[in-house]
């Protein structure tokens, strides 16, 4: 069991990192943990619990900004945008359904170091279009500081987007700032019945070519949409079209958007409530949660795969893997982003999928495997020499020694 | 010029004729310009007050062109500076004496439209309106609108990370980028992105968008594009004072709404731009706003007729909705003709830079005037109020002697203003070398080392564009030197468990 520190405030997080470098010790970041079991698995001596950096800074709503030491509950930011009809507009996921042991919603550091963002990043971008600016501590024990507090800025790098999916191989945050948007006033789904995946490829298509403004595009087939806890979803595939913003714009929309996807298939349409339970589902990939809840067997839950691509695309990729391996799928950003599950077996699928994404292109990271597949196998897209060397350049510019999440990424880095 | 260049390399220097001859054996014809005359264009960007010929313009067409010039300035230890258009307002494609000039002029071709996947491939030096103009017979646009749309390049978009007026809703370039092609300063090629989301790795596509040319050169560039809304309309509100103007700009996001654009000018500006368009503006007002909401008819109507009981709860004076596209049109022509319609009304002006806090504007604007009065300059103020981003114009006369040198401290003292109170140096235009030595006072050296440090990873040998962003150069080796403290008390009173 490797030792826990657990800075008070960014001073330590300073003394810990350069106390870690002066006895040549490595370090795992984390803050609630609940991404904790994705990457590869990490053997460091130390583990720096940054929970207890913890606080809203600032928060200025008709500024569009929010500033919070990084290991703040995100349920603790989201109570209090909404308290100001505010949100995250990047929909960051809640893992506690898809990954065995997770009860936290997770800290804004957390989800910002890993950049994963929900459905609604078709249309307002993911983690990392929404960060403005950080505090950290490089793996060289310095503290360094990026961006700003307004939502616009180009004065120097803008190391948040380094920040954003870095995983914490390169420095820990202590502080971060970020651009908060509206809520939108309401929303509804129109959902189109019985298509295959191709077809609704073609349906979602048409619908973000439109001027409909969709915040959110997903499939699901039968299989999968019978999973889904919100109601209506049960008999056939299901494909989802989310329309928000205010109540005239979302009525005017729907009305076109029906118009639109008549001749696709028979139409459906969920009421606020029903597309806010159906939309988190998604976020959270629930559909895939009932295969993590077989908690009794750890280790022989299905892999569970997160694939980018191109949205037209989507569903031959999906069909290469489906013709050789018995996959789960769903399709969410319009069929840009496919979430599928296969047998764990000897290396999680790793080879089919990874070869599939050659052929279409885009990336996969493994989300869910067992520590000894992850361990094997590469979890994050493997890379061209050229953009590999790049990145361990990038790595040793901010923490030469290796001190930060080593190997969490890919093994060096 | 106040702003000190990267001493010149007199060995580069002496070897130039073997220079340009190597250049003309990987570009051949007239893609190499070595005579004075021909280089004259190329020795200023849009930041007119900096001149210098470069050592030698150069014009690739292909990629493996812009390859080869890279590895051989790397070898041989020549400075280069990539060059889009020139429409820098921060000096960004300044010519260093001893460098050669990369001009991605002639990459201008549109490679790939793909309509089902909403994005367009298309080379560095192809006119942002013109990725616009190809994709608006199927009603798409590419979003990101800076003024100079008509004549500045993709590549230095990214470059710069350049915004526009509709950029509070629909984000500036690096949220509308899928992929890049990139050369590194060693030549090799590398692909960034593709036409997926997001990076699967580190998001160096992220990272090179806003670098100012001094990571790589771009030689091809996947851009998201958008379906057109259905329609817009704008509304103008004139204020008796910039502080109701500012409540009415909170109270609108404070309301949910993110308007397309929502920009505010100054009394100078306004009297300034209807004199020159005579858009209708009023004259009697301190502060005007021109707000403008986009989507399809029933939302466009709901929010002009919100926005207009917002403007009343904030003492507007007047209250005018645009109802044809013609009206709309001309709200804007005034705006989109404030730098010019100042143009008229001074000798030279200067185009300052910073976002601040919105709520802040009062406070700056006031102490804007007293420097104004100190300086004896005038200045004339644009501003993106949604973002808080402020384009002051101080107008001067270039022919005054030192009139130049009282203009950049008086914009200087600006900008330091911008970060006094919680903003930033440049919100759109980029550091160059305009604001380069104003660095240190919005990042520690600290900040700045690592910064450098990054640029260590793509460009060891500092030979990319050098002299831009940065007010001091380390080398690599320097900044990569660790100092360990060996010995001392591990992890002295921290919480452990």
């Amino acid at each position: 069991m490797p030792d826990t520190l657990q800075p008070r405030d960014a001073k330590d997080v300073e003394a810990a990192v350069q106390s870690a470098l002066a006895e040549g010790k490595t370090i795992e970041i984390v803050g609630h943990g609940s991404k904790r079991a994705i990457g590869r698995p990490a053997q460091t001596d130390l583990t720096l619990d940054l929970s207890a950096l913890s606080g809203i800074t600032l928060y200025e709503p008709e500024e569009l900004v929010l500033s919070a030491k990084a290991g703040t509950p995100l349920a603790e930011i989201e109570a209090l945008l909404a308290a100001k009809g505010q949100q995250l507009a990047f929909e960051p996921m809640n893992c506690a359904a898809i990954l065995a042991g997770v009860a936290s919603r997770g800290t804004i550091g957390g989800a910002l170091a890993t950049n994963i963002s929900g459905p609604r990043r078709i249309k307002a971008g993911a983690a990392r279009d929404h960060f403005l600016g950080f505090c950290a501590v490089s793996g060289r024990g310095e503290t360094f500081k990026s961006g700003g507090r307004v939502v616009k800025n180009v004065t120097g790098y803008d190391l948040c987007k380094l920040m954003a999916g870095s995983w914490g191989t390169l420095a820990a945050m202590t502080e971060v700032t970020i651009k908060v948007l509206p809520r939108p006033e309401t929303e509804q789904t129109l959902l189109i019945r019985g298509l295959e995946p191709a077809q609704a490829i073609t349906a979602m298509t048409a619908a973000m070519g439109s001027s409909c403004d969709v915040s959110g595009a997903a499939h699901l087939p039968a299989e999968i949409a019978v999973r889904v806890p919100a109601g209506e979803m049960a008999g056939g595939a299901v494909t989802a079209l989310r329309l928000e913003g205010f109540l005239p714009s979302v009525a005017e929309r729907m009305r076109m958007l029906e118009v639109l996807m008549q001749p696709f298939g028979e139409l459906g349409s969920g009421d606020e409530m029903v597309s806010r339970r159906l939309w988190t589902a998604i976020r959270d990939v629930a559909p895939f949660a009932a295969e993590a809840s077989n908690r009794s067997a750890p280790g022989h839950e299905r892999a569970l795969w997160r694939v980018s691509t191109a949205p037209s695309r989507g569903a031959e990729f999906a069909a290469a893997i489906a013709n050789a391996a018995h996959a789960h799928i769903f399709y969410d950003w319009a069929g840009g982003l496919i979430w599928l599950t296969l047998e764990p077996g000897q290396d999680a699928g790793a080879a089919l999928i990874r070869r599939a994404v050659t052929a279409i292109g885009g990336h996969a990271t493994l989300i869910r495997a067992p520590a000894s597949v992850r361990a094997a196998i590469d979890v994050f897209a493997p890379q061209d020499p050229a953009v590999a060397a790049l990145t361990k350049r990038v790595k040793d510019g901010f923490d030469p020694k290796g001190v930060l999440n080593p190997g969490r990424m890919w093994a060096g880095v | 010029m106040s702003v000190a260049m990267p001493r010149p390399d007199q060995s580069v220097l002496a070897r130039r004729e073997r220079i340009v001859a190597a250049l003309r054996a990987i570009v051949p014809g007239e893609g190499v310009i070595a005579a004075e005359p021909e280089m004259r264009p190329y020795e200023t960007d849009g930041l007119t007050a900096y001149r210098q010929l470069p050592m030698v313009v150069v014009l690739p067409e292909t990629t493996q062109q812009v390859s080869r010039i890279l590895a051989f300035c790397h070898a041989e230890g020549i400075k280069v500076v990539p060059r889009g258009a020139g429409t820098s307002l921060s000096g960004g494609a300044l010519p260093l004496s001893d460098g050669v000039l990369l001009g991605m002029a002639k990459f201008n071709r549109i490679r790939e439209i793909d309509f089902a996947n909403r994005l367009a491939i298309v080379e560095p030096g192809v006119t942002n309106l013109a990725v616009t103009q190809a994709v608006e017979h199927a009603g798409f646009y590419y979003a990101p609108d800076p003024s100079s749309q008509i004549a500045c390049t993709i590549g230095g978009n990214v470059a710069e990370n350049s915004g526009g007026v509709h950029c509070l809703k629909y984000g500036m370039t690096t949220n509308n980028l899928l992929g890049c092609e990139l050369v590194l300063m060693t030549g090799e090629v590398v692909r960034l992105g593709g036409k997926h989301l997001d990076a699967g790795g580190y998001d160096l596509l992220g990272i090179v968008t806003g670098s100012e040319g001094l990571l790589g050169v771009v030689t091809e560039i996947t851009v998201r594009i958008l379906k057109k809304p259905d329609g817009a309309r704008a509304v103008l509100i004139g204020f008796a004072s910039s502080e109701d103007a500012g409540e009415c700009v909170g109270k609108v996001i404070g309301a949910g709404i993110i308007p397309a654009g929502m920009e505010m000018m100054d009394r100078p500006a306004i009297h300034a731009a209807e004199e020159f368009v005579h858009a209708g503006y009023p004259l009697d007002v301190d502060a005007l706003l021109i707000i403008e909401v986009d989507g399809p008819r029933a939302e466009v109507d709901h929010l002009i007729t919100r926005l207009e009981a917002i403007a009343r709860s904030c003492r507007a004076v007047a209250c005018r909705a645009s109802s044809s596209e013609e009206e709309r049109l001309l709200f804007w022509a005034g705006r989109k003709a404030a730098f010019p319609a100042v143009g008229r009304i001074s000798p030279d002006y200067y185009c300052m830079d910073g976002t601040i806090p919105r709520a802040r504007l009062p406070q700056v604007l006031k102490r804007m005037r007293e420097l104004s009065e100190t300086y004896g300059l005038a200045v004339a103020n644009v501003f993106h109020a949604g973002d808080g981003n402020l384009h002051p114009l101080i107008l001067y006369d270039a022919n005054k002697p030192a009139e130049l040198e009282r203009t950049e401290r008086f914009g200087a003292d600006i900008l330091r203003l911008c970060v006094e109170v919680g903003g930033v140096l440049t919100g759109e235009h980029g550091v160059g070398v305009e604001k380069r030595d104003l660095m240190p006072a919005m990042f520690s050296e600290a900040d700045l080392n690592q910064q450098q440090r990054l640029k260590c990873a793509f460009d060891d040998k500092g030979l990319l564009n050098p002299g831009k962003v940065f007010p001091t150069l380390h080398r690599c080796a320097e900044l990569g030197r660790m100092h360990v403290h060996a010995g001392r008390v591990a992890f002295p009173d921290i919480p452990r468990f």
